[in-house]
């Protein structure tokens, strides 16, 4: 691949278990990635201006806390708003089966749920990946 | 063949003999599995331990019996004949009635202590209405924003009758001075309520991230707690010195155990630096660890800890009186091991630790339900979580005898490899200036996310094998039926402060909120303002907020 892709690792909402975000950022950039975590504590704001400003490509969101259907849809309104549509966002953690459809109609369809094999995250996102011009 | 005397040769120990004439003839007609044989921390594992192989450690095959110092075998002569262990599960979840119900249910199945789950607005010290409060109000525990729901949570449980341990560390004082006046409101005497509050920042700072202000303060809050409860609350536990997010965030055992005791030896260091007696503080805290799948290391862990605590109190800070020496510990088995995938096998691994925690002697418990890597559990799981201490207790009569692994020449020898292991990371951080300073330098966060992305690699490697996920993989699974916890609470909470806001003494809530500050700028007891503010109905939110004003925030610099 000519250019990295560009991963934002994001903890939003008040929780501080970062176990899950700091273990994929470190194998995203194993993967040969590029990638820029957030730290804790992000507002949907704070998330999308990051992405914009690091040029992102990918919009990994960690949330265990159960705020998932808070949080979510105001990432996704306001990419919309700066125009970044096609910034992926890819969303772990716990996540009730049932929010699963809800996610996937905003246009979240990485949902990686405990478990999940790293390499398997890896493979989605770089096959869904925006390109890069 | 005459005897010839071997004068200057080492005598060839019996193990080597053995290995010898009976393991190399069997392992050349059938060798091993390939392995690795080591724990899940990575230690590697002999095949066999004897006598000497406890020895060649400098430990011992027959260590002090129960109730002798340094307490190896457990605190009391009488194991669990005299008093089994406390089952206490953790809940909370919804608004405080909905807690509340939970806790009357959990009583009348048996449970004989109750364990506050908050909110995550509630730990992190913001009101339902701030922004970053969004989704999460009432999700991952009960929502307490003022005395007025912390009154409406032990609504009719009296606070005299029952120990309540508190799973709360930023905002624990002011949780605590809530807890205080619900029992001074319901005539239960101070001098007579025991329970537990958490009030463990630096585990917070190195693992689960719930802090609010930096620690320096941070610590002169918990020293409060110790002195004000010394004199006023003294049968409650001011501290519960936590390994267990320390593992959940991916450390090996040792480290947990590490990290964890120098928590301790460092909270004991600011109450002795603050002017407190030794012997009057520090019988009063306790400890909590994590149970994890590993079942012989999780009982060495907790029989080295017993050791290392009983030295370093009595040789490093000179405390006289053996309740000072003797570790009590609560435990929880390990949520991180659950998983989404076939949650039934959940049930299991929670069997086999909290197993391991009774055999190791802890003094109470908690099982994870097994559907909590999907989900808050349903009253269901928690029953059968319930249940699976019940048939530990009852039924499968390792309640009977005290110490049952006692003289086992691996948990003799894993119990010093790990005390040993624990000493040498007491040196590196003592050399650092202690555990503050170690915060401050990141190194034990760094230590734990090394481990814990070791620990991923060797899973995705399958070196790591975890039934139902890189391994006996079933593709046709029933959905299971979960406890989905909806935004009603959110509303009910926000409407609740609302109506607060506007119909108590808004006066009184600004003097003592003022109070409070002129305190903390100064160096008195932060904890009679904060009963002030309290009984005033000020928030959570509110009284963080005036102490953000003096102290600020504290931010981490992130360590991948």
């Amino acid at each position: 691949m000519s250019q990295k892709i560009r991963v934002v690792i994001a903890k939003p909402g008040l929780d501080g278990h970062d176990r899950g975000a700091k273990v994929i950022a470190r194998a995203l950039r194993d993967a040969g990635m590029e990638v820029i975590y957030t730290g804790l504590r992000q507002t949907p704001e704070q998330i999308v201006s990051a992405a914009l400003q690091e040029d992102a490509d990918v919009i990994g969101l960690s949330i265990l806390s159960g705020a998932h259907m808070h949080i979510c849809p105001r990432i996704i309104e306001l990419l919309r708003e700066k125009g970044l549509e096609d910034v992926q966002v890819v969303l772990g953690g716990i996540i009730p089966d049932q929010d699963v459809p809800k996610l996937n109609v905003m246009g979240i369809t990485g949902i990686f749920i405990p478990g999940t094999p790293m390499q398997h995250i890896v493979d989605f996102i770089i096959a869904h990946a925006r390109a890069r011009l | 063949m005459p005897k010839m005397s071997r004068i200057g040769v080492p005598p060839v120990s019996a193990k080597a003999r053995w290995e010898r004439e009976t393991l190399e003839p069997t392992l050349r007609k059938s060798p091993e599995r390939p392995g690795p044989f080591s724990t899940i921390s990575g230690r590697p594992i002999e095949r066999l331990y004897t006598a000497e192989d406890v020895e060649a450690r400098g430990g011992t095959a027959s260590p002090a019996p129960p109730g002798n110092f340094p307490y190896v075998r457990g605190l009391h002569p009488t194991g669990y004949r005299g008093k089994l262990w406390t089952m206490r599960q953790f809940a909370g979840y919804g608004t405080p009635e909905e807690t509340n119900q939970r806790y009357k249910d959990l009583i009348a199945a048996g449970g004989t202590g109750l364990s506050v789950a908050f909110d995550l607005p509630t730990l992190m010290g913001r009101d339902p209405d701030h922004p970053l409060s969004l989704g999460e109000v009432g999700k991952c525990g009960v929502s307490i924003t003022s005395l007025a729901d912390m009154e409406r949570l032990f609504e009719g449980i009296p606070l005299s009758d029952i120990t309540t341990s508190m799973t709360i560390n930023s905002p624990a004082p002011m949780i605590l001075a809530m807890y205080l006046v619900v029992a001074e409101k319901q005539g239960a005497d101070w001098r007579a309520i025991s329970g537990t509050l958490q009030n463990d920042i630096l585990k917070e700072f190195i693992a689960q991230k719930e802090y609010i202000f930096p620690p320096r303060p941070s610590m002169r809050l918990i020293t409060d707690v110790f002195a004000f409860c010394s004199a006023h609350v003294p049968r409650w536990n001011t501290i519960s010195v936590s390994g267990y997010h320390i593992r959940e965030a991916g450390s090996t055992a040792a480290q947990e155990l590490a990290f964890t005791l120098r928590d301790g030896l460092e909270y004991v260091q600011y109450g002795v630096d603050a002017g407190l007696d030794v012997d009057d503080f520090v019988p009063r805290m306790s400890f909590f660890f994590n149970s994890h799948s590993d079942f012989f290391e999780e009982i060495a862990k907790y029989r080295a800890a017993r050791k290392l605590w009983a030295d370093a109190m009595r040789d490093r800070f000179g405390a006289k009186n053996p309740r000072s020496w003797q570790l009590r510990f609560h435990t929880q088995t390990a949520g991180v091991s659950l998983t989404a995938q076939q949650p039934y096998n959940n049930v299991v691994r929670t069997a086999l630790q909290a197993l391991a925690a009774v055999l190791g002697g802890t003094n109470s418990l908690h099982t994870n339900s097994l559907d909590e890597a999907l989900a808050l559990p349903t009253k269901e799981s928690a029953t059968i979580a319930l249940r699976t201490q019940q048939i530990i207790a009852h039924e499968s009569g390792v309640a009977n005898v005290v110490d049952p692994l006692g003289g086992s020449y691996f948990v003799e020898a894993l119990t010093r490899d790990m005390e040993r292991e624990v000493l040498t990371y007491w040196d590196t951080i003592d050399r650092m200036g202690g555990m503050v300073a170690a915060i401050e330098r990141g190194y034990p966060q760094r230590e734990i996310a090394e481990a814990s992305y070791q620990f991923q690699q060797a899973v995705e490697r399958r070196e790591r094998i975890i039934v139902g996920v890189n391994d006996f993989v079933q593709a046709d699974e029933k959905p299971l039926e979960i406890l989905y916890i909806d935004d009603t609470t959110a509303d009910t909470q926000l409407a609740r402060l609302a109506d607060l806001r506007r119909t108590r003494d808004h006066h009184r809530v600004q003097q003592s909120l003022e109070a409070l500050k002129t305190v903390a700028h100064g160096r008195g007891n932060t904890m009679e303002p904060l009963l002030d503010c309290v009984r005033a109905y000020a928030t959570v939110g509110e009284i963080c907020d005036a102490l953000r004003e003096v102290w600020g925030e504290y931010e981490e610099v992130p360590v991948i």
